[in-house]
């Protein structure tokens, strides 16, 4: 392993952050509230040069994450959405068949038909040139993993949902992401001019294995505490009411506390925040709840069960209030 | 420590790492080197910095990382403190002015610094508060209570006191409390200036939660998990080609693109096995604690396979599929199940024998070659007749059998106990009262090869 370590390239230590502090900024400033875990993290994959792997429930952030760091470093973002039955050419390269037959079809008509007979050798040669001609980057379809490692100019590499793949497939990632190369048999081994940041994000449906989270950094990223998500939502709308802010991330928070198929992620809040601003609403009572909750809770059966617990609560505090008031 | 890094990091770390993997954290040599890069990389004068640098480089899932935080505070707590007894060094400030304060005003600046989140202030207070209450640190001698104790006295509660005082975060009273017991560790330690045994962190902590007085949410986030694995068994089995059957139809239209070559093979796409599940599960006294872990996880499968259904049964035995379809809340599932099932007739004691024969009555046409059978029980059949053989029919009739026993089988078949006359009727027994079992349990259903070690 520690021979691992030295092959691969050397981040170039001139970019790379020099405090998690800096991270954190950088982050904020793209729109991104990183956690002290999270700076922590992106701070040491671009010192280490290490990738990392981001697990949570759905709609915590893992995406983001790698969206910002690319924002915050200027990088390109590519992107390799991961599914079942995902395989080696739709990740890392194809030869482009149809370029190649095409190739191949307009040198045949300059080799006449009888030639077998004439010259077998001469027709050999022109066979072998044009084989190489064909098995060359002209004819290469790059995939967003080849893409990542050819790429001229450092680049952010997210790879989403890993565990939606299979095991083979994670068996091939790990020359990417060890060594940054790709062996291609027929051109060689091309390996990274730059050392890219890599970002796996998966959603914990099956358990990665150990050679995969051996070669990366682990971040468990989980919803937030009240606070910060109240920052999180007061960044991405600035409008709103500090008061109604915290109501509602509170109501959230509630609604995640119950045993839901889907609960409410934190893009989920941020959207219901600019409705109730687009509805005018000043106050988060049972009826404006009601009417907008369908925003943060997307099954039939949720919509019930978030219904009768959440808005009974809104109507009990609601009357406790008029109670105090009367 | 952190004067002389050289000295005595490096070693600490290896050893702190060997006690990882004593709790069963795999922990390798490439995962210790990645520590020790990473600590090159950051500040570890600051403890949060220092912590989440080796968590990001050693502990990889949540389960591990629950393990880290729990040995990472126990480890380095004792390294300083053994430290501390070498070179006898006290702390001297020990705030002996403890009787003459304030009580009120102590109260209020825990409070305040509870809502603040402040680490380093509610240590302070973490002390001040055992020097009021706990008489300068003696206490009762027990950690536990004297935690609880001081607790109660300071009024801390999560729902807030009264209307005036705001809630407190639970998670930052349990920081609090963490201080508080730290506090009195040291104290102790400095009493009789030695180090408390360490003992490996109890099989307990991990063990499912079992009793039914314990937080149903606990039972939940150990099924949570379990659930998402299961959602996803019908997808892994798609993505396989493993033994695909080429379509020559769809591959010759292929070929088209391509000048009629080949290049291009299409398969057949293949149905995923959909499983058609029948779970019985006992809920009769003897396995009252089991039941409650059992009943969640009948819950959580019926979130993630259409074809499932369940029964229960103590003395006779009882359909209950629609309850768990209309209900979505765990609480009120099991008092329907309860007062609905119908499933004790006088005495309460389990018969399987004749759970065997109502069952097979119920669902002998149903039971096929891709139906699944899954008993959760402990076979204890209290004294009656056990019926093997019609559980034999039923084994026989349905492609799988499995049996999940919340016993450890070193018990089986003591006592009233025949596990031993059905067992070799199912396909597979497995004893199941930890988390790792049921993993073990879950990767045999979702087709995957079984754990190595069972045990």
């Amino acid at each position: 392993m520690a021979e691992d370590a030295h092959s691969a390239p050397s981040p170039r230590s001139g970019e790379a952050p020099r405090s998690v502090s800096e991270v954190r900024e950088a982050l904020e400033r793209v729109g991104y509230l990183a956690d002290e875990p999270a700076a922590l993290v992106a701070y040491l994959a671009q010192r280490l040069g290490k990738p990392i792997l981001v697990e949570g429930p759905a709609g915590v952030g893992k995406t983001e994450l790698a969206k910002a760091i690319s924002r915050a470093t200027g990088r390109q973002l590519i992107r390799l959405q991961c599914y079942e039955g995902l395989d080696e050419a739709k990740a890392l390269y194809e030869w482009n068949y149809r370029k190649q037959l095409l190739r191949i079809n307009a040198e045949q008509p300059q080799t006449p038909p009888a030639s077998p007979a004439a010259g077998p050798s001469g027709s050999a040669e022109a066979r072998a040139s044009a084989w190489d001609e064909i098995f060359s980057e002209e004819f290469l379809l790059t995939r967003p993993l080849l893409a990542a490692i050819a790429a001229a100019d450092p680049v952010v590499l997210l790879i989403d949902e890993i565990d939606k793949t299979d095991q083979e497939f994670e068996a091939m990632l790990l020359e990417v992401l060890s060594e940054f190369q790709i062996s291609i048999p027929e051109l060689g081994v091309i390996a990274a001019r730059t050392h890219p940041v890599v970002v796996l994000t998966s959603n914990n449906s099956r358990e990665l294995t150990e050679a995969l989270k051996r070669r990366c950094l682990y971040l468990w990223l989980d919803y937030p505490e009240v606070e910060r998500e109240m920052e999180i939502v007061r960044l991405h709308s600035p409008e709103i009411d500090e008061q109604l802010a915290r109501r509602l991330v509170e109501v959230v928070h509630m609604v995640r506390q119950l045993d839901l198929k889907k609960p409410p992620s934190i893009a989920e809040s941020i959207d219901w925040a600019r409705a109730l601003l687009l509805l005018g609403a000043d106050d988060l009572d049972r009826s404006v709840f009601e009417r907008t909750m369908s925003i943060i809770v997307k099954h039939r059966s949720d919509l019930d069960l978030v219904a009768e617990r959440v808005g009974l609560k809104l109507g009990g505090i609601e009357g406790l209030g008029a109670e105090a008031a009367g | 420590m952190t004067a002389e890094p050289a000295r005595g990091l490096a070693p600490r770390l290896v050893a702190f790492c060997e006690e990882l993997r004593g709790e069963g954290v795999a922990v390798g040599t490439s995962e210790i080197l990645d520590a020790f890069a990473a600590l090159e990389e950051v500040p570890w004068g600051q403890q949060e910095d220092f912590r989440e640098a080796l968590a990001a480089t050693i502990a990889k899932s949540p389960e591990d990382r629950r393990v880290f935080e729990l040995l990472f505070d126990r480890y380095f707590f004792r390294a300083s403190e053994a430290e501390a007894i070498e070179r006898s060094i006290g702390e001297d400030r020990r705030y002996d002015g403890g009787d003459r304060l304030d009580l009120d005003q102590l109260r209020e600046a825990v409070r305040q610094a509870i809502a603040d989140g402040r680490d380093g202030e509610m240590r302070d207070l973490a002390r001040l508060a055992i020097a009021a209450f706990g008489r300068r640190g003696e206490g009762s001698g027990v950690i536990g209570v004297d935690v609880q104790r001081i607790r109660r006295a300071l009024g801390l509660q999560a729902q807030g006191a009264g209307a005036e005082q705001p809630a407190l975060d639970r998670d930052r009273i349990e920081r609090f409390e963490r201080h508080l017991r730290r506090e009195l560790e040291r104290a102790l330690i400095e009493r009789t200036e030695r180090l408390p045994p360490s003992r490996p962190l109890a099989e307990l902590d991990r063990a499912l939660p079992t009793s039914p007085a314990q937080d149903l949410a606990a039972v939940h986030r150990a099924v949570a998990q379990l659930k998402r694995r299961l959602a996803t068994v019908g997808h892994e089995q798609r993505g396989r080609r493993r033994g695909a059957v080429v379509d020559v139809r769809r591959t010759m239209r292929a070929s088209l693109d391509t000048g009629g070559v080949p290049l291009r093979l299409k398969y057949r796409p293949r149905h995923p096995r959909r499983p058609e599940i029948y779970v019985l599960c006992d809920v009769s006294t003897s396995v009252t604690s089991a039941s409650v872990f059992f009943l969640s996880v009948l819950h959580a499968l019926h979130d993630s396979f259409r074809k499932l259904r369940s029964f229960v049964f103590i003395e006779r035995i009882s359909e209950v599929t629609d309850i768990f379809e209309r209900e979505r809340d765990f609480r009120a599932i099991s008092e329907r199940i309860s007062r609905e099932g119908g499933v004790a007739d006088v005495s309460g004691y389990t018969d399987y024998g004749r759970v065997w024969l109502e069952f097979l009555e119920q669902i002998v046409d149903d039971l096929g070659p891709r139906s699944t059978v899954i008993v959760l029980g402990d076979a204890r059949t209290n004294g009656r007749e056990p019926h093997a053989d019609v559980f034999a029919r039923v084994a026989e009739r349905a492609g799988r059998t499995f049996w999940l026993n919340p016993e450890p089988r070193l018990y089986w078949n003591y006592g009233d106990s025949v596990m031993a006359a059905y067992e070799p009727h199912c396909t597979a027994a497995f004893e199941c009262w930890t988390t790792r079992h049921l993993e073990g349990f879950v990767n045999v259903v979702a087709g995957g090869t079984p754990l190595a070690d069972q045990a």
